[in-house]
């Protein structure tokens, strides 16, 4: 392939160097089982109990705070069936909003069929949630609050600081999906008044299958898991040894690089959407312009329908991801986009680029290049234009 | 089927066979000039842009061997609607044309065959299609004064409580609910009296194989 533009970050990200140089120890001779007693166990169990310093150092919380587990889905799934589990004598009432990923939305949507009430709290136009919505839906019966840092597909940031105090207010355990986050947004559950938080590795140039659930002390959770002692029982199983190396110290260098390296993707991305709107006709913006991840780009094209985009692209050396049914797995388009309060037609045409570390202007000027051509020759095949 | 995969944010892939991407990103018989120019026998308009498929159809027939002589389209779609479209059009025109009464028997199947498959979840993009050049022959036939040979297609009710008719359990079934079970969630059929039930696993069966030969 002549180019190769990877612009889908928020997907997944590759491996930094410096993170499988660290991991590639724990695969062979620190191979041991950190349960075991004699030395090859306890080599491993010290390196993952370093690790978990590690995380909590940088989440300013207390070592056995931090649970590892096999990434973003089932931390969000330990966090939201685990405390709605363990406080439904309390109450059966849970907030979240429309936009999350699922792997809040169907934890979620289980605790229905289990009898709990769940709020799904709309956003904005602008794709972010309105904390007084959030604690005007607060009732007696509330147990847990889950509003996402930040969202994975029109990158809006959301105001979880305000929510999670209000939560705090009212006693109400608070969790926040970070996956998109880390490497990008300050991470101190203290100063946003989180309770649990998820994090994993893949969007973060870590591996994929690892990741973090922060856990509040004395925030009342079972396991959803069953089979050993491992993770305070909450996630047993042998610990994927080195997956948390190498997802420790992949947080580790998001979080050294952040400001300097968001700075960048913010010039980056102003630059791109600015550039799409302006050379690319009958286009709008998903999200936020301001509050939005350094890395993300999303934008609806009209008329054509976002598959096919991607596919044309694909063809160029661009990889980038879409809203559209078609991608989706369902007939339903992006529930993100149509939760923005935009129709099904504007959702089918929306196309998100996710920028990374490895992107430079040169790559965004490659795309605005062949982007216009590729929508040009695309609506020459739409009927609706016509 | 090769091996090129795209990245969704769900984290989903799929292949398309070069077969499918042949007609993709070089679609046949595509309508270039100004519609309003192109001198059509027959119209078809199906689809609608929210559920994010969309098709047009423009027929020319020679009415002495009543064949199809030219097949233009626009589709707004994914790559599996747009090829679907392109393969369909390639069909009826070649060799001299098809036989009218031949092409109202294409099926959403012989085309996927024609594309050398479709992945399972992209066969209702296939479908509407057989569906654009079946309105665009009923609109010649009617304007050639045909109309005994204008094919109806009207939904008959097959869940009186709760109106469901046969054309909503084959929604359904494209969209992959393959049980009674899934088809009742999404349609409510037989929710009420039920007595709808064989009849409907009846349907569900038939558009399975219709559509997924299973």
């Amino acid at each position: 392939m002549e180019n190769n533009i990877y612009l889908d970050h928020a997907a997944t990200t590759p491996i930094d160097p410096r993170v499988y140089e660290a991991m590639q120890p724990y695969f062979t001779e620190k191979f041991g089982n950190p349960s075991s007693i004699y030395q090859t166990g306890q080599i491993a169990r010290n390196a993952i109990e370093r690790a978990r310093l590690e995380v909590a150092n940088i989440l300013g919380a207390l070592p056995d705070e931090i649970i590892f587990v096999a990434g973003g889905t089932e931390s969000d799934n330990l966090a939201i069936l685990g405390v709605a589990r363990a406080n439904q004598h309390k109450g059966k009432h849970i907030i979240t909003s429309k936009i999350e990923h699922h792997a809040v939305l169907h934890p979620c949507e289980q605790l229905q069929r289990e009898g709990f009430e769940v709020t799904y709290i709309p956003v904005e136009k602008n794709g972010i949630v309105d904390p007084e919505k959030v604690k005007d839906a607060m009732r007696d019966d509330t147990i847990l609050v889950s509003i996402m840092y930040a969202n994975n597909e029109v990158g809006t940031i959301q105001p979880i600081a305000k929510i999670g105090r209000t939560c705090k207010k009212r006693g109400i355990p608070f969790h926040t999906d970070a996956c998109q986050a880390s490497g990008a947004l300050p991470l101190n559950v203290d100063k946003l008044h989180i309770d649990l938080m998820t994090i994993n590795g893949s969007k973060m140039y870590g591996p994929k299958g690892v990741g973090a659930l922060y856990i509040r002390k004395g925030t009342p959770i079972k396991p959803i898991m069953f089979g050993g002692e491992q993770e305070k029982k909450l996630r047993p199983g042998t610990e994927n040894v080195p997956g948390i190396i190498g997802f420790t110290k992949a947080l580790q260098l998001a979080e050294e690089s952040r400001e300097k390296e968001s700075a960048r993707l913010t010039d980056l991305r102003d630059y791109m959407i600015k550039e799409i709107l302006t050379r690319v006709p009958r286009t709008e913006l998903n999200g936020d312009p301001i509050q939005r991840l350094p890395n993300n780009v999303n934008v609806s094209v009209l008329e054509i329908e976002g598959e096919a985009l991607l596919l044309r692209l694909d063809m160029k050396g661009i990889s980038a991801s879409s809203g559209s049914a078609c991608t989706s797995g369902s007939l339903d388009p992006s529930h993100v986009i149509l939760a923005l309060g935009k129709t099904h037609f504007v959702a089918h045409g929306s196309i998100r680029f996710s920028l990374g570390k490895s992107t430079t202007k040169k790559d965004i000027d490659y795309v605005l290049e062949v982007l216009p051509k590729i929508v040009d020759d695309l609506r020459a095949i739409s009927p609706i234009i016509v | 089927m090769n091996d090129d995969k795209n990245t969704n944010q769900d984290g989903s892939g799929w292949a398309y066979s070069d077969k499918v991407k042949e007609h993709f990103f070089d679609p046949k018989n595509l309508l270039k000039e100004d519609p309003s120019v192109y001198k059509a026998d027959g119209v078809g308009y199906v689809g609608s842009p929210a559920c994010g498929d969309m098709m047009k159809m423009w027929i020319k027939v020679d009415p002495i061997t009543d064949t199809i002589a030219e097949c233009k389209w626009r589709t707004f779609g994914c790559a599996s609607a747009i090829a679907s479209t392109s393969v369909l059009s390639e069909m009826v025109t070649e060799n001299g044309g098809m036989e009218i009464d031949k092409a109202l028997r294409i099926r959403p199947q012989d085309i996927v065959d024609r594309l050398s498959g479709l992945p399972d979840r992209k066969i209702h993009c296939s479908v509407l299609g057989d569906k654009a050049l079946r309105a665009a022959l009923n609109d010649y036939f009617r304007k050639s004064k045909q109309e005994h040979r204008i094919i109806k297609d009207e939904a008959k009710v097959v869940c009186r409580c709760l109106d469901v008719t046969d054309h909503d359990i084959e929604d359904a079934v494209l969209e992959g609910k393959l049980t009674y079970e899934e088809v009742q969630q999404k349609t409510k059929c037989g929710t009420a009296c039920g007595a709808c039930k064989p009849r409907v696993a009846k349907l569900i069966e038939q558009y399975k194989l219709q559509y997924f030969g299973e």
